[in-house]
This record gives C-alpha cells, structure tokens and sequence, in this order.
C-alpha cells in the first residue's frame, strides 16, 4: 500500500512540474527587447513585415515535425515546399515576396517578365534573364527549363508527387512519355525553346492563369547531365541563391550561399541570411517549444501552434503580440450530392442552408483562432473572393424556421434520413460533423455520421460516385485548399462537371452544371486580368444558387513569430504561411 | 557445442524468413482481403491527384500486378543479389543485401538502416547499462533490508518506473530538463565517432528515462529471486561455513536469481535494439524506430521490411546469446 502511495506522490508531483513548466516558460521572453520585433502587434505580419531588416548574416533554422514529399523542386505538392524552394530553384516567374495583398502577386523571376499570351491565351512566350548560372557555373537556357518540365509532369514512374497541370494542358501531353522513355532530342513539341533565352508553350485550350502555373516550382531549371531521376532530391543543382550543403531524408538539409548566384540578376531576393538549415522529423511539441523559446526561426510546415499549444500564447499579451492568425487559403465545407435523394431537389438542400449552425463547427474546434464562419467558396486571401450571403442567417447560427419552410417545398415537412461522412483522422472536422448532426436535428433531418480514413476517403468513399450512392451519402465533409491561389485554382477541381471521377474525383456534389462549366471555361479563356478576377465571384455565386455546398469556415492558423526572426511576413500566395524568401535571423 | 549453434542459426534463418512473410502478408494480403485493389495501393505512393497513367507506371514499377508469392521471391532475392528499379534516366541499383527500395522517398532501405543503428545501438546499450545495474542494486538492496525505509521507497519508485509510460515520463523530463530549465537545450543525437563526450551528455536524459522503465521491473525481480534465494539452506550452508557475508550474498545468493533476469534482459534488449519507438519519437532521435514509424504512416512497405527483420534478427540473436549465457552462470545447464 505505502509504495503504491509513494508512486502517487510522485505521479503529483511531476505532473505539479509540468505545469509549473507550462505556466513558466516566458519568463526569458520578457528581457528581449534586442531583436526589435517586441514592439509588433498581433497580426502584425498580416499587412507588414515586421522586423524588417537589411543586416546579411545569420542563420535562419526551420523544423518540421515530419517531413516533405520531397524538395526535388519537379517531384513536390507540398505549399511549403514551393515556399521554401525558391531558396534554392528559380522558377520562371513566382509570388511577389511582400507583405498583405501584394504577395498574391505574380512577378518575373528566371524570366524578364510576365508571360506574353496570344490572344486566344493557348500560346504563351517567356524571355529568359541572360547569364544566369546553376551552382556549377554553367549558364541557365531555355532547355533546361524545358527539361525541369518534362520530367516533372511526364515521368510519373519516377517522379509522381507533383501535379501534372502541364501534362493537362500542354498540347500533345497525353501522348509524350517522359524524357526518361522518349529519349529524342526534340522531347515535348509543344514546348519550343527557338533561341537559348526564349520558350514558348502551346496549349490545348485557352489558359489565361499561365504565370500561375509558371510559378510552380516545376519551371526551376535542372540540368539533364545531372538528372538521376527520382535521386535527383540527393543533389539538386542550385540556381537560387543558396545550395545544399547535405541533405538526408531523416534528419534534414543545410543550405550556404551559393557563390555563382548574382544579385543583379534577381531583383526579387535579397538572400540575407548566410545559411539556411532545415531539421525534420522533430517532435511536434518540440517543435512549437522550440519556438516559444526563440531557439529556431520558424516551424517550416507553416500550419502555426498546435491546438494545446495554443492557449499557453493566446492567454498572455506580450506571447499574443508576436502571433499572427491568417487565412490558410482553404475552406471547410460540407458537400451535398445532388444525385442522392432527396438532395435532387433544391429545396432541401436550402434547408441544410439554413439549418447549420456554423458559429457553433467554428466554436466546437477552438473559435475564432481556428475559423472564420464561410458564405462563399472561394476564401478571403485567393484572388477572385467576392463577398456575399445567399444564405444568411442571424449570427451564422442558423435559422429553423427558414430551414423547415425549405423542407415543406421540398416535400419533407417532417425532415428526413441520410448519411454524413467524415474522415476519421481527422479529428477537427469529426467533431464539426458532429456539430452538425445537431443542428440538422432540430429540422427534423437525422445524419448518422460515418467515418473513414483520410487516405482512402477520395479514392474508395466519398470520391467514389457508385459507393455515394449505394450508401445514401448525401452530406460529405470536405476541406479544400487551393494549388494556386486564383479564383479557378481553387474551384475547377470541386465544381466543374470534369472533376468527377469514378474513382479519386473531389468534385464531390457531383455538380455537373452546363452553366458552371461554360463559365469556368470562359473565365479561363479571359486574358484581361481584371475581367479574369470578377468571373470567380461569379461562379462562386452560380454554385451557391445551386445550394450543394454549405461553406462552413475559413480555416485559419496561429503562426509564432520569434524575437529572433525577421523579415516576417505572411504570405497568401501560400496558404497563409510566412514567406520563406524574405525570412531572416538575427541569429 | 557447434553442432547446437548451427541448428540454432539454421531455425534462426527459417524464423526470419517466416517473419518476413507474415509482414509482407500483412501489407499485400489484408488489404486485398479488406476490398483493396492494387490501384488503390499504388494510388498511395503518388501525390495528391493520382492519374491513372501514374497508378499504371507505378505499379509496374514496384511489380504490384504480380502475384504476390512472386513479389515476396522477389524481394527475398534482393537480399542476396541486389536488384534493379527504373525511377530515373538510368536504372538505380539497389546493392547487396537489397531490403528493398523505398516506395515513397526512393533510396536503398539498407544504408537507411545502417545510417541509424548507431542512434538505436547508443540509446540501447547506454541505458540497458544504467538499468541493469540501477535495477539489479537497489532490487538486492530492497531483498537484504527486507522491510526497510530504503525497501519501501525503493519499491515505491519501482511501481511508478513499471506504471508510467514512456511518453509520459519522456515528454515530462523533456518539459522539465530541456523547455524548462533548458539545461538540455537542442537536444540532438551526436554521433560518438565526432564527439564522445557531447554524445553521452546529449544522451543522459533519454537514457534515464527508458532505464526508468525498465530498472523498475530489474528490481522488482532480483528483491523477489533474491528473497527466495536467501532462504534457501545452501545459503545457509555457506554462511554455516564462515563465508564472508559478500560472498555469500553476490556469489551464492545473486548468481541464482540472476538466471531468470538474464532472459528477460535479452528480450528487453533485442526488442530496444530494434528501435525504442516512443523514446527516439519524444527525443526527435533519427533512430530504427523512428524509421518504422516513418514508414507505417506513408504506407512504405520496405521500410517496414527493413526494420522488422532486423528487429526480428536481433531477437533471435539476443536469444541465442542469453541461451549461451545461461551455460556460463548456471551450472544445472548442459548444452549437449
């Protein structure tokens, strides 16, 4: 009995020390004055870059608590990793690195400017900055670029991480097989590069957000002698301003200065720091520790605090002052499918409209911090966000008496049964579909929840039209986040008629709307950027007149600014995480 | 003796060969059973929008439309005579022994592994060292001051090292020792090659910890085997003799209540060298465990081979060896 005593005396007292710890870990905080940044506000890093700084040297350290799909530029889909790339691979053009709105920019990087479209917007021409050289000092040529292309969309035996939006849009890219197979010198025809400064694409529709598909990581140059296929990521050649010291799989990179960059070449970077490291695998825990106490610089995944770390900075103003809580440019959303009864009729699905409560989903994962309670698809921070309610109800809470007057047009007076999914590892949206669940009940509409694991969710579940149906799925959670940050980025995977697949689709409400899809076409086809932007609200809208998609909220994260850390801004571009660019360290 | 040993080895090759199997069913066969196509498994080792041309390039690749006897033969083959894979301009190479190469992350599985043996291999022997010796003084303590103040804590802490999972107690030290009064700060592996004394400095707490969990259960048995030991009238005799105390007590009494210890040391310690999985995630130490970790949540097989039959290896040395072992201190076995 005495040592059983003796053992809960001890579990106390540790567990006393915990939170001792817990509570106390600010205490080295309040003398740092010296790296400047103590004077910022929350949300600073929203609209300005705080602690801005021109001072080169330093180390800037990142963590991640896992690790990327890979940073071989060509072989990644990872938004951190296009972030964090540009340290080391120039793309043709690329995201303005800047604070607020101005990041969402597009600006020439590799290239002298924009891409110079034809009119009908299929063919599009980029002039290459001369004498631009890779870390060995050979100079960068169209072909390189070229090449980058082809192996990253073509060669899916090797190199299958990354998206193949080229592959689908580049004339003749479903029949080339990849430079590793089609071994001819001439490669892709629909690629031509004239001249060593000059490459042209053609396209098999009109595609007017080109320049966002040049930003992708993809268009870094890599010289073929190099080029080992999918071991490339061991010794990738630089041509930004930094090169790799040693990379591992499991423990991470360094990164120096690599001396063959030219600062007059590049007028977008300023290439502060003197070295870059980069630690995977670490712990999460460790990770947000290590920057509550200012031994790292930033954690590199840029998702920000873990949910129980969370509180330990809200509740304290000096630790909330360095925070910044932005948009992560996706949307969580519960997706009706029109082909399930009784969501074939519209009515009903306005009484979903109007019976979920979506102040309480934002509520049930952790409030404000965690969302913004959603009206339209598109987020705040993507170009195209146009701001409207078809579906407002008092304080977003829901309004039963809307919801049961849509059920009596629907024909359902008395509500009805259906299922809801979920994905089980997910623990967030479990609990909004939950929340929802609720509030669906007051209507008199029973959901039973069912969940499933995020990995198999698209490709044998709610992706799968057959199985939505058999089962009576007619609700499905659902989070979407764009690949790059533009109004058809965003939606032509999830509304367009297209994107539903018999297997692995994510257009989930099976919409396959004549008037939705001519309008996504025609916005695309649009060269004028303004007119381009304005068609996105307006498709956002024509989807929202269907009623399939409830917009629940827009994610948001809680990203920790260090005192060591500057240059810190956030950047929209991708999805609300500091822009690795412009990141230095007083360290 | 050497006849014994070849058996030995012979059953120990056709266990891991066994081993390797159940595993490689687990991940080839139960998903097929659950409704799986091979597809879907080759949908997991492509990014985030699967084409179909990819899922087809993919599963050539790795061979997954072939039976699956056929795939393990394959694999089975790599170990002896390496194997071939096209992920590039040139076919890689996958050296001898060839575990395979890495679905996701596409390097050889073998040299990952050696790569962290030394991480596993430290933590191991440093805290088994810690613990043995911990467990194995306070167990014969507690036994000789049956009753004592000294007993009762002992034992008290004992409960608390056997009831408290390392996460807890691992998260808890990392809190208190290196967030807290950041007396570890940046706590990372050092190889011992590069900095001997870096490298145990930055290995105490990790090593404490897991020797927390473990001397518990060393002192629990050796105060129970030594109870009985001491009671027993060879004991007795000896002391009847005018041994001096010590020697009756390391000599007679230790040495046989050492014997059931030595077998679960050699389990315990097997298992460790296979990856301490909780300790080396909690730590962020690149060891074998982390590895499998690794592995299991990208649904990488042969990084799950990998680690597992090494695992699987160290077992049924660590075995052979206890068996050996027991030759030496008790005199009751024979080996013939």
């Amino acid at each position: 009995m005495n040592s059983r005593k003796t053992a809960a005396a001890i579990a106390v007292t540790l567990a006393m020390a915990l939170g001792a710890s817990a509570c106390g870990s600010s205490d080295k905080d309040s003398d740092g004055s010296k790296g400047g940044g103590g004077s910022a506000k929350a949300d600073a890093g929203l609209s300005s870059i705080v602690n801005a700084s021109d001072k080169k040297g330093g180390t800037v350290v990142y963590e991640h608590s896992s690790g990327p799909d890979s940073l071989d530029p060509g072989n990644t889909y990872y938004g951190w990793v296009q972030n964090f790339s540009r340290l080391y691979a120039r793309a043709l053009v690329t995201f303005k690195p800047a604070a607020g709105k101005e990041g969402l920019e597009v600006v020439p990087d590799l290239a002298t400017s924009l891409g110079k479209a034809s009119p009908d917007a299929k063919t599009w021409t980029y002039t290459l900055r001369k004498g631009v050289k890779f870390q060995d000092g050979t100079e960068i040529t169209s072909k390189d670029v070229k090449y980058a292309i082809e192996r990253s969309n073509f060669a899916p035996e090797a190199l299958s991480n990354g998206p193949t939006y080229f592959k689908a849009y580049l004339e003749g890219g479903d029949k080339y097989k990849g430079p590793y197979k089609d071994k001819s010198p001439e490669g892709l025809k629909s690629i031509e590069t004239p001249d060593p400064y000059t490459i042209t694409f053609k396209l098999n529709k009109p595609f007017a957000d080109m320049d966002y598909l040049a930003a992708f990581s993809q268009t870094a140059p890599v010289p073929q002698k190099a080029d080992k296929g999918a071991e490339y990521v061991q010794n990738i050649v630089s041509s930004g301003p930094y090169k790799f010291d040693s990379y591992s799989e499991s423990s991470g990179a360094t990164l120096s200065r690599n001396p063959e960059w030219d600062q007059a070449s590049d007028p977008i970077r300023k290439a502060l720091p003197d070295k870059i490291e980069l630690k995977l695998n670490v712990n999460a825990t460790t990770v947000d520790e290590h920057l509550l106490s200012d031994t790292i610089t930033a954690d590199a995944a840029g998702t920000g605090l873990q949910s129980k770390t969370q509180p330990k900075v809200l509740v304290k103003a000096d630790e909330k002052a360095k925070t910044d809580n932005p948009y992560a440019g996706a949307l969580q959303y519960l997706a009706m499918n029109v082909n399930v009864k009784p969501f074939d009729n519209i009515e009903c699905r306005k009484a979903v409209q109007y019976a979920v409560d979506k102040a309480g989903a934002v509520n049930a994962i952790g409030g404000a911090v965690k969302g913004d309670p959603a009206s339209t698809l598109i987020p705040p921070s993507v170009s195209g966000y146009k701001k409207f309610d078809l579906y407002a109800t008092p304080g977003n809470k829901g309004d039963a008496a809307k919801a049961k007057a849509a059920l009596t047009a629907c024909g359902k007076p008395g509500g009805f049964s259906t299922t809801l999914t979920a994905r089980a590892d997910r623990p967030d949206e479990v609990l909004v579909a939950t929340q929802i669940q609720e509030s669906l009940k007051k209507v008199g509409i029973n959901a039973d929840v069912k969940t499933f694991p995020a990995d198999k969710y698209f490709t044998d579940f709610a992706g799968v039209p057959d199985w939505v149906h058999k089962n009576n799925a007619g609700l499905m959670m659902m989070a979407w986040g764009a690949d790059w940050p533009t109004g058809f980025g965003f939606l032509d995977q999830i509304v367009n008629g297209s994107a539903i697949k018999p297997s692995g689709g994510t257009n989930l409400m099976e919409l396959n709307d004549p008037k939705i899809n001519k309008a996504l076409t025609d916005g695309i086809g649009t060269v004028d950027p303004a007119a381009r932007t304005a068609a996105w609200g307006n498709v956002d809208e024509l989807v929202m007149q269907n009623a399939s998609v409830v917009p629940l909220f827009y994610k948001k994260n809680l990203l920790y600014r260090p005192e060591s850390a500057a240059n810190v801004t956030v950047t929209e571009a991708y999805l609300g995480m500091y822009d690795y660019v412009l990141m230095s360290s007083t360290k | 003796m050497a006849a014994y040993i070849i058996r030995r080895v012979f059953a120990a090759v056709l266990l891991l060969l066994v081993v390797s199997a159940v595993t490689f069913a687990i991940f080839f066969l139960v998903p097929r059973l659950g409704g799986q196509t091979t597809d879907s498994l080759a949908a997991q080792y492509i990014g985030k929008s699967p084409t179909p041309d990819a899922i087809a390039a993919v599963k050539k690749n790795l061979g997954l439309d072939d039976p699956v006897y056929l795939q393990f033969w394959h694999f089975i083959k790599g170990i002896v005579v390496g194997a071939e894979y096209n992920f590039g301009p040139n076919p890689s190479v996958c050296h001898v022994p060839c575990f395979g190469y890495s679905f996701k992350t596409h390097v050889e599985i073998w040299p990952e592994i050696v790569q962290r043996i030394p991480v596993t291999l430290s933590l191991a022997v440093g805290a088994a060292v810690i613990w043995v010796l911990s467990g194995v003084a306070i167990g014969v303590l507690s036994a000789l001051k049956r009753g004592s103040i000294i007993d009762r804590l002992a034992m008290g802490v004992a409960l608390a090292g056997v009831s408290l999972p390392m996460f807890f107690t691992g998260l808890v030290s990392l809190a208190l020792f290196s967030f807290h009064w950041t007396i570890w700060e940046g706590l990372e592996f050092v190889p011992f090659t590069e900095n001997p004394g870096q490298w145990a400095w930055n290995l105490i707490l990790p090593w404490c910890t897991l020797a927390f969990l473990y001397s518990a259960l060393y002192a629990r048995l050796t105060r129970a085997g030594m109870l009985e030991t001491m009671g027993e009238d060879y004991i007795r005799t000896a002391r009847a003799k005018g041994l001096r105390e010590s020697k009756v007590v390391v000599k007679h009494g230790l040495r046989a209540a050492l014997t059931p210890l030595v077998t679960i040391f050699g389990m315990d310690f097997a298992l460790l060298l296979g990856g301490a999985v909780i300790t080396e995630r909690v730590y962020s130490f690149q060891g074998m465990g982390a590895f499998a970790i690794q592995g299991v949540t990208q649904s990488d097989l042969p990084k799950v081979m990998g680690v597992t039959l090494v695992a699987a290896f160290f077992i049924v040395v660590c075995n052979l060896l206890v068996d050996l072992v027991y030759a030496a201190i008790d005199p009751r076995v024979r080996l013939s």
